[in-house]
């Protein structure tokens, strides 16, 4: 599994925040955390298909924009109504400023 | 003892209700009894999704399988028919009672009728899914669809039936479109886009006569102009669903009375969602009621923590949005709490009003763009207006400086 791909700079992300990333006619949520780490997972909300990089991020927790559906971008774990499906998640990684995540 | 929980209205409200008291491992009995054949199901696509698709699919917030898996007991297509207080029990329309140790009324509300001789078969409302499969059976090109009412639900309505092809016009006898609780600028926006998109809007004009022979209707406007349709929609507001109460007795203001817990004067019986007033704490305890999903969620949760003693107090800002063609409108708090008005300009035309109170404390926010471009400066002014923030307006104005570092201050 080396299917690692370059997704943007680690600066282009701001502190809690998250960005859109669109590869292979999928698309990618890619987040940094208040604590300075990266994460990624799938770019749509389960419950309507938004983007969710529309969203709010607080802590750990994605806010999808449409109706506040609330997912850990840790986990992908879904965090109340409306939403119920998680997310899928995607490893991450950092190489030399650059923010890489395997999409399997 | 086990305790038994009855929640009366499976809609929104009540359907989240029984998920919750699951989710906060109540283990005796939960039952939902709805008048509706459906499990309880989402009605905001109703007015958009719903009415362009092929036929209107059903957006249930849950499954019989979930619900099995629970032990929530859902009895549909039943309606409770009275409560009696002494006996802690509900009377329902098949003859059965059943007793309850706490009782949930989420009964919704109905859209308001339009007072006036003359309306027939080509006159319909739109509350239920089975509504709007009547509805979208008449959205077609070269069908005529008269939209009585410049609301909301009217609106969203409009967008879609132009999507399907149908000729639009939108009678609306206030002298704007959404003159409740929307900002005339704002309200402009949507009424420009309508017309862009080809819908007529009429507004200013009361209707003084209605005539529906069966396959048409004829609607006489107080100027005297006539708008001829094969379909007309009312969407002139809704009215909480207050009788059950009522006849037991329970105190009724705008809707079924509750205090800030969500409780009605009986200490066993709780109510929440679109059928109750309640006293709004960001607003010094004015007592309102909204017509909201977030809020009939947000209330059915709270009412289960409450059923289960948690003595917890509402306190959410209420949050609300509409979907017409590409453009999305969220509105966080009430925007008549506020005097005066700082604009905030985004991307692609989208902007955001902030509305102040005369102490400088942001009172709500109200914003419309393309897609989800409002969203996220949405949701932090909805958290400055809980935490009772009184951001500096130039602050609110400016785009280069970020709401969320406001909300740090
Ligand atoms: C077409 C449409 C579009 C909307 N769009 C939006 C939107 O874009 N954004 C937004 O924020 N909100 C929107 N709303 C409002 C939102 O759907 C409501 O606020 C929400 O459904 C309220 O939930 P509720 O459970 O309180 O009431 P309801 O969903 O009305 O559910 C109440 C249920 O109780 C049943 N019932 C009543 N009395 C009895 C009885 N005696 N016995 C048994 N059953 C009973 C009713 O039949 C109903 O099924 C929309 C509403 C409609 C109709
Ligand atoms: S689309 Fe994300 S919560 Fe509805």
């Amino acid at each position: 599994m080396s299917d690692w791909v370059e997704a943007c700079d680690a600066e282009d992300i701001d502190e809690e925040d998250v960005m859109r990333f669109d590869h292979g006619g999928r698309t990618f949520a890619i987040y940094r955390s208040p604590d300075d780490e990266y994460f990624a997972t799938d770019g749509l909300c389960s419950h309507e298909k938004v983007h969710l990089a529309d969203g709010l991020v607080m802590d750990d927790i994605i806010e999808c924009p449409k109706h506040n559906g609330r997912f850990n971008y840790k986990t992908g774990a879904a965090r109340g109504a409306p939403v119920c499906v998680n997310l899928r998640t995607y490893p991450v990684k950092l190489d030399a400023g650059k923010v890489l995540i395997q999409i399997g | 003892m086990t305790k038994a929980m009855i929640i009366i209205g499976a809609g929104e409200c009540g359907g989240r209700a029984a998920l919750a008291l699951r989710d906060l491992g109540f283990e005796g009995p939960v039952t939902l009894v709805g008048d509706e054949p459906h499990l309880p199901y989402e009605r905001p696509p109703l007015s958009k999704e719903a009415m362009t698709g092929e036929a209107p699919v059903i957006k249930a917030i849950t499954s019989d399988e979930i619900l099995a898996e629970r032990s929530i007991r859902h009895i549909h297509s039943v309606q409770a028919v009275a409560i009696d207080r002494a006996a802690h029990a509900v009377r329902l329309s098949d003859g059965s009672a059943l007793p309850y140790d706490k009782l949930l009324l989420a009964t919704g509300s109905l859209p308001r009728k339009l007072p006036m001789p003359g309306l027939g078969a080509r006159c319909v409302y739109l509350r239920t899914y089975n509504d709007a499969q009547a509805i979208r059976a008449h959205l077609r090109a070269g069908n005529r669809v008269a939209i009585v009412g410049g609301g909301f639900i009217g609106l969203e309505l409009a967008a879609s039936a132009r999507k399907l092809g149908a000729d639009v016009t939108v009678v609306e006898a206030q002298p704007r479109i959404l003159m409740r609780g929307v900002p005339a600028e704002i309200a402009e926006i949507i009424h420009k886009q309508h017309e862009a998109e080809g819908v007529t809007i009429l507004a200013g004009q009361g209707i003084s006569a209605i005539a529906d022979d069966g396959a048409e209707v004829r609607i006489t406007l107080a100027g005297g102009l006539e708008v001829v349709a094969d379909l007309a929609i009312i969407g002139i507001g809704a009215v909480p669903v207050t009788t059950l109460a009522a006849e037991a007795g329970l105190s009724i203001d705008n809707g079924i009375a509750v205090d800030a817990e969500l409780r009605t004067g009986d200490p066993d019986i709780f109510a929440a969602g679109d059928c109750c007033s309640f006293p709004l704490a960001v607003y010094g305890g004015r007592r309102v009621r909204l017509e909201a999903w977030r809020n009939a969620q947000e209330q059915g949760a709270l009412a289960a923590r409450n059923m289960l003693g948690a003595g917890e107090a509402h306190a959410a800002v209420p949050w609300f949005w509409s979907d017409q063609y590409g453009l999305t409108l969220q509105i966080a708090g009430l925007s008549d709490e506020g005097h005066s008005v700082v604009r905030r300009d985004l991307e692609d035309g989208a902007f955001i009003l902030f509305h102040l109170a005369g102490d400088g404390r942001l009172v709500a926010a109200s914003g419309i763009g393309p897609g989800n471009a409002v969203a996220r400066d949405i949701r932090l002014a909805e958290m400055l207006i809980a935490k009772r923030a009184t951001p500096a307006p130039e602050a609110l104005g400016s785009q280069t400086v970020k709401l969320k570092s406001l909300l740090a201050a």
